[in-house]
């Protein structure tokens, strides 16, 4: 009987997943869009270090004044220092980005796994689906508010059960497709318990749709924050955010521009990164270049 | 062997053909100074394992490399003098299919699906000739009546579904064919078919091509299929030529090391092992069905019947060999014994239990006694987990603590030969034949009393398939375990089998020893079976044809070629 070593390069051997993550990392567009995305985190964190002042300081005295030494960025209609207003919305548009994403893809990939696996839930559960899918997501999100008043955490329940149905729709088809690979019917055989087989050997195939996703939903996350803010259905005027911001300065667009451009300009310089960064995943991740691995 | 020309000049001249993948820095060679000739009338076979460059090469004499990826960057491709190489994108088209056609191997995907196919082969007239419509109709139904298609109106109006798989490769066959070209290059055009359609079409190959002389490039794996067709064989590893001659030398007399070594490992269709008619029963499956009923909401759906009334016994250390063409059912009864499909009727009898009935939580307790092996390597390991934890998953299910499961997953490796260092890597990291050994050794790691094999060699080269036929029989030996395997294939089961069932859309036409059923077949079915196979009259092993090994066992001047 002939002895045949596995044939394989010295290194360590890497992850397919892994592997494919590092492919992602090439190009300058993707290495700018990450670059930007951290800084922006580490703006959003250190606020409070990078010469701010208090966001909801009013001063009547000082009401949308020009850009100057005191106020990097102008004033606002309170007369509230601009740039820091920028900084803390930060902060808060950030979190519901990061916010909407988690609650998203938990809630979705848990129905999606149900959903894929257990025939009987799932003429229910997409049936649920298809008519949240059939309501517009600002609308929903706007009816979400008004229903349980506005606070950052409604606002992110509201933004994020529209994006439901999507994650819960691509999570089933995965677990529909996995469940008749042989390596799937390999574990049963074994005597692998059903969730176990399912943690194990069919959800990691979700991974990697989920990541890309993820990062879709981080953007549209941040833009609907800014929309439901701008129609005055989003998070309290009092918390600085860049929806609100913009808001509040577009009656006095005319006069003083820069209050919806500053804002203006990061949220489409974070949406803009995320998305760079979402395609150059989904094209790294695309399981018909695995076979590079 | 078909009349040849071979004093006139070949029409296909391939001269030093090299083809090189990727670009810029990074080309790689795939096929390198590749030169073989083909007459007129001739049948040239191309055989290789996978990797060999045996379909870039008919894809290059096509022009159908896929641009960007693969270039043909030195040699020559000479029909009648021209060169394809150099011609332009205009003239490749007017070659083709006028010239030089080609038949694939899946014939469904080589159909356009959403056309009628005599719209399909009206295509190839249109493009070529100058006739009118009547004209051209009645040139397709000419076509369609030498391929030997009934009903050739009916056919003309039907879809690529509506037809089967034998037929569909004629209609693609008359695509090729119409208009007389002067070479027609096959890329294993049989490999998808069930054996009886593939005589069929093999037949209906050689007598279209001794009608106008085409010369034939005949890409194939199956050495069967070689020794019946071929006048010239061109030998392929690696992308390389490794020998070229004809037929009679290479099957007899192979110069290069690599030859003789594919050739041997062709198994022979005489089966070698007695039953075993003393041991106790180990599973016995009794009148099994199983029905797929279509769920509708108003009345019945179709119903399809994939086993009947299916009845055998394994004893303990014996080889039962299921075989049938697609279709049969053997699949279905497979998944039956090892309950990943629910039976709808008949028992399973493991040691005298009924696994049929079982609740599932008794029924995970009697995995362990039964385990399977796949068809497909590449899909039936978690591409995500290491080899190690793939194989110790099932003993850790059963409480085996996960070092005690370590050390009977090395042991077990060795016993497939590999080494226990294959634990930390992942399974993209092995060939094919090396995940089919790592699967066996996740099976044999149980310990268990019955293994399911189902086609675990279809998908592996003829080389490699040898060594893993030869692992289960030696796992066989050692452990004594009774292995259930399902093949389509008459030389494997003839290679290890003891008793072999034979089932024909769902029913099991005759069931016996290997010897009786393949030497002395009583059913026409059987018969048929047996008939059809390629290669009957030659043994690969020994380099001659059987007749002369039979004589030379019976003058007492050879082994007798039966194994006990």
């Amino acid at each position: 009987m002939s002895s045949s070593p596995a044939v394989a390069a010295p290194v360590a051997p890497a992850s397919p997943l892994l592997a494919q993550l590092k492919q992602t990392l090439r190009g300058w567009p993707v290495i700018a869009a990450i670059v930007v995305i951290v800084a922006l985190v580490l703006v959003a964190i250190c606020a409070p270090l990078l010469g701010t002042s208090d966001p909801g300081l009013i001063d009547a005295s000082q009401r949308l004044k020009p850009i100057s030494a005191a106020h990097w960025l102008g004033t606002d209609a309170f007369g509230r220092d601009v740039y820091s207003r920028v900084l803390y919305g930060a902060r808060i548009s950030l979190t519901v980005g990061l916010g909407t994403v988690v609650i998203a893809l938990s809630l979705g990939l848990l129905i999606g796994v149900v959903a894929g696996y257990f025939r009987w839930a799932d003429a229910i559960i997409m049936r649920v689906m298809d008519g949240l899918m059939a309501i517009p997501g600002i609308l929903l999100a706007i009816a979400l508010v008004s229903l349980s008043g506005a606070s950052l955490f409604t606002v992110l329940i509201a933004i994020a059960i529209p994006e439901i149905p999507r994650v819960v729709r691509m999570v089933r088809s995965v677990m529909l497709s996995v469940r008749t690979e042989s390596f799937v019917e390999a574990a049963t055989i074994l005597g692998t318990r059903v969730p176990l087989v399912m943690w194990r050997h069919m959800m990691p195939s979700t991974l990697a749709p989920l990541i890309v996703q993820g990062t879709y939903i981080f953007a549209s996350a941040i833009l609907t924050e800014a929309i439901l803010s701008f129609l005055g259905a989003g998070i309290p005027p009092e918390t600085p955010s860049w929806g609100n911001a913009m808001a509040e300065g577009r009656v006095y667009f005319m006069l003083l521009p820069g209050l919806v451009l500053y804002p203006g300009v990061l949220v489409s310089l974070t949406v803009l990164s995320v998305n760079v960064l979402g395609d150059a995943l989904r094209d790294a991740l695309d399981p018909r270049m695995a076979k590079r691995v | 062997m078909t009349q040849t020309n071979s004093s006139s000049a070949p029409v296909l001249s391939v001269r030093g053909l090299t083809v090189q993948a990727g670009h810029g820095a990074a080309m790689r060679q795939v096929v390198g100074n590749i030169s073989f000739d083909v007459h007129p009338g001739e049948t040239v076979c191309i055989v290789g394992e996978s990797g060999s460059g045996k379909s870039v090469t008919s894809f290059s004499i096509m022009g159908l490399l896929p641009k960007g990826s693969l270039t043909p960057t030195a040699g020559q491709i000479l029909i009648d003098g021209e060169d394809l190489l150099t011609a332009t994108e205009h003239r490749l088209r007017q070659l083709r299919a006028s010239k030089v056609a080609m038949v694939f191997q899946e014939p469904m995907t080589a159909l356009n699906p959403v056309q009628r196919v005599g719209d399909q082969v009206d295509e190839v007239l249109r493009l070529h000739t100058p006739l009118g419509a009547g004209e051209r109709r009645k040139q397709v139904l000419a076509m369609l009546a030498s391929v030997h298609l009934p009903d050739i109106e009916r056919i003309y109006a039907s879809f690529p579904h509506q037809l089967s798989g034998g037929q569909r490769q004629r209609i693609v066959i008359a695509m090729a064919l119409i208009l007389k070209p002067r070479v027609l290059i096959c890329d294993e055009p049989t490999t998808a078919l069930d054996v009886t359609t593939q005589k069929q079409i093999l037949t209906l190959i050689r007598e279209l091509q001794q009608d106008q002389q085409t010369a034939v490039v005949f890409i194939t794996h199956d050495f069967g299929v070689v020794s019946e067709i071929a006048d010239r064989i061109v030998v392929m590893n690696k992308g390389a030529v490794v020998e070229t001659g004809s037929r009679d030398t290479i099957l007899a007399n192979p110069a290069e090391a690599y030859t003789r070594m594919l050739v041997s490992s062709v198994p022979s269709l005489i089966p070698r092992h007695r039953a075993l008619h003393d041991a106790e029963k180990v599973l016995e499956v009794v009148k099994l069905e199983k029905v797929f009923e279509e769920k509708r909401m108003f009345g019945k759906g179709r119903r399809v019947v994939a086993a009947n009334a299916v009845t055998f016994a394994i004893r303990r250390g014996e080889i039962l060999g299921v075989v049938g063409e697609s279709g049969s059912g053997k699949s279905t009864v497979a998944r039956c014994v090892v309950k990943l499909i629910e039976p709808s009727g008949g028992n399973v009898l493991f040691k005298r239990k009924d696994l049929a009935g079982l609740p599932a939580r008794e029924m995970r307790q009697m995995r362990q006694r039964v385990q399977f092996v796949f068809q497909d390597p590449y899909r039936s390991l978690n591409p995500r987990r290491t080899v190690g934890d793939s194989l110790i998953e099932g003993l850790i299910n059963f409480g085996t603590s996960r070092e005690a499961a370590l050390e009977a997953v090395t042991r077990a490796l060795v016993l497939v030969g590999m080494t226990p260092d294959a634990m930390q890597r992942y399974p993209h990291q092995f060939s094919g034949g090396q995940r089919q050994r790592l699967c066996i050794a996740r099976a044999v790691v149980m310990e268990p009393d019955v293994l399911v094999a189902d086609e675990a060699v279809s998908a592996l080269d003829v080389s490699v398939q040898a060594q893993v036929l030869d692992l289960l029989e030696e796992i066989r030996q050692r452990t004594g375990v009774a292995i259930l395997f399902i093949t389509h294939d008459l030389r494997v089961a003839a290679q290890i089998c003891n008793t072999i069932v034979v089932m024909r859309r769902g029913e099991v036409v005759e069931a016996g020893d290997a010897m009786s059923v393949l030497g002395d077949p009583q059913h026409e079915y059987t018969r048929a079976l047996i008939d059809a196979a390629p290669g009957r009259e030659w043994d690969f092993q020994n380099f001659r044809p059987v007749a002369e090994s039979l004589s030379l066992a019976a003058a007492g001047s050879a082994p007798p070629i039966v194994v006990a």
